[in-house]
């Protein structure tokens, strides 16, 4: 009984660490495009951004719900161990991601590993085919269109109606707006993403008993989810946040307005009818059409075929680590610990290659390093960045991305764990 | 395998009229603000302008506050 205690608190460790990982991954979604246009400052962004993910994350359960009750059968003799390694598997892929800079969805990679763990574990009857589809792809695949054709269409909008408009009124109105509008994507992220914690935290309560099948999250469930999804905001992806704000296309104030107006309308409608959509994949759909909205707007279609290649990946992969170390748990207490290990090196040596070619707060927006990161600043010319940013080092650009391919093996190696490589 | 097409349906829907009305909106609101100015400078009142644009963020607050209930509640 005191070993299936201990392990349970592994595992919601574990979970709260995903959590984390999970916050500093989608800090871009909500403040990526706010940082770019310079309506804020970097450091003021992922604050506001942290706390309102602690708001968002107590607003409502129904993801959470979803998980808990929905995709993964609770009554097929799940075991704490299957989550465990389902969560290893999410978080080493988040990691990698994040060294590459890849906006890769965190929803995606919980999936996909609570889906490879669960295969493994106890075969196809323990997963729900059927929610998988309707909560999970087909939002993946209807979720980023829509906020897409939403942003396209009120840039459209908005572009047209304010053609005659005093520049400096609006330029000043559109900044306001868009700090309103990454609020609220903030807000929807902490209200989706959160969930996902809180719906694994309380499946494992499930699982060994510890509530009822069918419970909602215990307030200390939704309180830790929710602290640890805000301090993960607040230490900033700011890999990711460059490829967001930079790398897609050129966003200026009203077309980030538009973009995070969409993403938080869509996360937030999603959030309530308990789709688990991946938030990510909602922002980078919004900041495209929003993109393509503007007259003489383009979007790099070589980053978004990167991105859209990550995403296709992220549930495969993450769901093959987590098989893997599904395997290696049920070896019993020894393939547990082993797990726990990779999981350590894993996450320790990602840190250590990132350490080399740091993004921070201090050169997020290093594109603009000549010029303050203002309004003024955000018509750059396309052809600069390009140049200038694979001269930093940043993971972000044409060169620094492409390793998605031939990199990742290479740092499963470091993480000493086949699982890995096998993934990629 | 059961699909909820009309949950699916409402989402797509509700997030794209809810999109363009807010950005609509405040869009609106940033053209009477700059017409106020306009007027400012021409000499002439500038009150309508200004109480418009202020009625059309109170627009988008309250909207955004209205979905932020529906899903609280």
């Amino acid at each position: 009984m005191e070993h299936i205690t201990l392990l349970v608190g592994v595992v919601i460790i574990t979970a709260l660490v995903f959590d984390f990982t999970n916050g500093f991954h989608d800090t871009a979604n909500a403040m990526a495009t706010t940082i770019s246009t310079g309506a804020l400052s970097p450091k003021v962004a992922v604050a506001m951004s942290a706390i309102l993910n602690l708001v968002g994350a107590f607003l409502s359960v129904e993801v959470a719900k979803a998980i808990s009750g929905g995709i993964i059968d609770e009554s097929a003799g799940l075991q704490p161990e299957v989550i465990f390694a389902a969560l290893v598997g999410a978080i080493l892929w988040n990691l990698l991601t994040w060294l590459l800079g890849l906006p890769s969805s965190s929803s995606h990679a919980l999936f996909g590993g609570l889906i490879g763990a669960t295969l493994m574990a106890v075969g196809t009857s323990g997963v729900n085919a059927g929610a998988v589809m309707s909560k999970v792809l087909l939002p993946a695949i209807a979720a980023p269109i829509v906020a897409g054709l939403a942003a396209w269409a009120a840039t459209r909008l908005t572009y047209r109606i304010n053609r005659n408009a005093d520049e400096k009124v609006s330029g000043k109105g559109y900044r306001a707006g868009q700090i309103a509008s990454a609020g609220l994507v903030s807000l929807a992220h902490g209200t989706n993403d959160a969930q996902k914690t809180m719906g694994v935290i309380t499946l494992t309560l499930i699982t060994v008993g510890a509530l009822a099948p069918g419970s909602n999250p215990p307030t200390w469930v939704i309180t830790s989810a929710g602290v640890a999804i805000a301090l993960g905001t607040y230490l900033g992806g700011w890999r990711i946040i460059r490829t967001m704000g930079k790398g897609l296309t050129d966003i200026r104030p009203p077309q980030g307005f538009a973009a995070q107006t969409s993403a938080a309308t869509v996360i937030l409608a999603s959030s309530n009818l308990g789709f688990s959509l991946s938030t990510t994949q909602v922002c980078s759909g919004s900041v495209m059409g929003a993109g393509l909205g503007r007259k003489g707007g383009t979007v790099r279609w070589s980053t978004a075929g990167r991105m859209a290649a990550a995403w296709g990946l992220t549930l495969p992969a993450a769901g093959l680590v987590a098989a893997a170390a599904e395997f290696l748990a049920r070896q019993g207490d020894w393939g547990v610990i082993a797990v726990g290990a990779i999981l350590v090196a894993g996450a320790g040596s990602m840190y250590l290659i990132s350490r080399r070619k740091p993004v921070d707060a201090s050169n997020v927006t290093a594109d603009d390093l000549d010029a303050p990161a203002t309004a003024a600043a955000a018509p750059a010319c396309p052809a600069a960045q390009i140049v200038t940013v694979p001269a930093q080092g940043g993971p972000h650009g044409a060169p620094a991305l492409t390793p998605i391919a031939g990199g990742a093996p290479a740092t499963a190696g470091d993480a000493g764990s086949e699982p890995a490589a096998t993934a990629v | 395998m059961k699909i909820d097409w009309a949950a699916l349906g409402t989402v797509a829907g509700v997030s794209l009229v809810v999109t363009i009305a807010l950005v609509g909106m405040f869009t609106l609101g940033i053209s009477a603000l700059s017409a106020a100015t306009a007027a400012g400078r021409n000499g002439t009142s500038r009150l309508p302008a200004r109480l418009g644009a202020y009625a059309a963020f109170a627009a988008c607050t309250a909207g955004v506050g209205f979905g932020i209930y529906l899903i609280a509640s």
